[in-house]
């Protein structure tokens, strides 16, 4: 006689949840890493606005302009780090065909990889963020509910490239998993972290357009500069990253079925 | 007569060009201990994958405890577990850590009493709380084996269960899992390469070979087929692929 199985148990994300946090206390040096590199690129924007208030009107009109630049974009490189490094643990750990063997389901895997990349964000920016108040008398806070939509929005686009990157991770071994830290610097250069979308060539601004995050570094701006939260920008980001976010997950189960027909969830390797 | 608690129907896995498992049919009854023996690439670690849903078959049809692992894998891999060496734990949690995650995996109401109640049987609790990553092989295949009781499983898939371990606690783990079977009815299917482990644990015997199932039968069965006196022979018989006497070349 089978057992009743929830074909959906947050007690089994939990559990993998609790799995992650143990890596997380067991290394302090993960921990560090994770602030370190929005820390260091804060302190660096940081220095770079100060010198630049005193030549450029552009900035001086919002003095913050490229710190929350600089710490949203972190959310979106942290949140899909969050997801393909975590990953990635249990490639290292050749430990998939134990969880895969369980009644743990794919997806599950899938939820608890965004809820502890969400995690190791909020530890991350929030850490760099909360310094930049001392350091810079620059509050990225003081943008009120407007912060959250973009936070949301970069986290989702981070998650989507992160379960991409995955996928491909564990289809093609972990000789690809440099992708976890170049992938995302693919669309940096048409994200307008800095700048306004309208420097850019007429032929990358279509890039632009397709891209949740440059909508959200619009609407960055515009609350910035104008003091206006623009709901169109907001619409056309929340629905790019709901296409984006299913494609991910979609191709994330697509490699892991296949995962399992080329006997890839126990011969993990290069 | 007891219900089949596996049954595995002209199983085949390619590779490509490459027939790890080559139209396969057997099943296994519920309470047995049945050993899968074979040399090194005859296929038993691929049928062991298939049989827990992480490797799909090319072709062919399994059944485990009454479902269609193909269909409905989920419905019974909480009442089934395994371990083998070329499936690791994470490194850096602690034993009881990884096994903690586990536990909540397959759903265990009292965790903690259960663990400790394996590590006391299976003599892990003096490193309950080390990483997993610092011990050493012997410790880590009895880690492997708490892990696959913790869910006290119906069937039991072992690969290789006491490699790395000295004589003296492979020994005691075979009366582990000889008593684990006789109070709880399970089902064991064991990959060895350990003949006397075999003898000892297994009523039922299938012999594979590149691939394929060349035999099967009782040890005792087994041993008066090939005229041997140990099942080291009947494995080298196979593996060399020897005439039986009077029976002509295996399958």
């Amino acid at each position: 006689m089978s057992a009743v199985v929830h074909p959906f148990s947050p007690a089994r994300i939990y559990a993998m949840v609790l799995r992650y946090i143990y890596l997380l206390r067991r290394s302090w040096p993960r921990v560090l890493e994770l602030a370190y590199w929005p820390t260091m690129q804060m302190i660096l924007w940081g220095f770079i606005t100060q010198f630049m208030l005193s030549t450029s009107t552009w900035l001086a009109q919002a003095s913050g302009v490229l710190l929350a630049g600089v710490l949203l974009w972190d959310v979106m490189f942290r949140g899909q780090l969050g997801v393909s490094t975590v990953f990635f643990e249990e490639m290292y750990s050749r430990n998939l065909g134990h969880l895969f063997a369980s009644p743990l389901r794919p997806y599950e895997l899938v939820c608890a990889l965004l809820t502890i990349s969400l995690i190791r964000t909020l530890i991350g920016v929030g850490g760099a963020a909360l310094l930049a108040i001392p350091l810079y008398h620059y509050s990225i806070f003081s943008m009120g509910l407007p912060l959250l939509a973009f936070f949301v929005n970069l986290l989702v686009m981070g998650w989507s490239i992160g379960l991409l990157v995955s996928g491909l991770v564990l289809r093609y071994g972990l000789g690809a998993e440099n992708l976890a830290w170049v992938a995302i610097f693919a669309v940096a250069p048409v994200s307008g972290i800095y700048y306004p979308i309208s420097v850019l060539p007429d032929w990358l601004r279509v890039i632009a357009d397709l891209l949740p995050a440059s909508y959200v570094f619009e609407g960055m701006r515009a609350v910035m500069f104008e003091h206006t939260f623009r709901t169109d920008l907001f619409t056309r980001a929340v629905g790019l990253n709901v296409l984006y976010l299913g494609f991910g997950i979609a191709v994330f189960l697509g490699v892991f079925r296949a995962a399992r027909r080329r006997g890839l969830l126990i011969n993990v390797g290069e | 007569m007891n219900m089949p608690v596996i049954q595995v129907e002209d199983l085949t896995k390619l590779y490509g060009d490459l027939c790890a498992v080559d139209n396969v049919s057997f099943d296994v009854t519920q309470g047995a201990t049945c050993g899968l023996l074979g040399g090194n690439g005859a296929g038993k670690t691929t049928t062991l994958s298939m049989l827990l849903g992480l490797l799909l078959p090319t072709s062919g049809g399994i059944r485990v405890l009454g479902e269609d692992m193909l269909k409905n894998r989920y419905r019974v891999l909480a009442r089934m577990n395994f371990s083998s060496p070329y499936v690791d734990l994470p490194h850096r949690l602690t034993v009881q850590e990884n096994l903690s995650v586990y536990a909540r995996l397959y759903g265990l109401k009292e965790r903690q009493r259960r663990i400790q109640r394996l590590a006391e049987e299976l003599d892990i609790a003096a490193f309950l709380k080390r990483a997993y990553g610092n011990l050493s092989a012997g410790q880590k295949t009895r880690v492997g084996l708490a892990k696959a009781l913790l869910n006290e499983p119906d069937l039991l898939l072992l690969d290789e269960p006491t490699a790395s371990l000295d004589p003296d606690t492979a020994d005691r783990m075979r009366s582990y899992l000889n008593a684990y079977k006789l109070r709880t009815g399970a089902t064991i299917l064991l990959a060895s390469h350990n003949m006397l482990e075999v003898e000892r644990l297994c009523s039922d015997v299938i012999m594979m070979r590149t691939g394929k199932l060349v035999d099967r039968g009782t040890p005792a069965e087994l041993l008066a087929r090939y005229g041997q006196e140990n099942l080291e022979e009947v494995f080298l018989d196979i593996a060399r692929d020897r005439q039986r006497e009077g029976v002509g070349a295996t399958a």
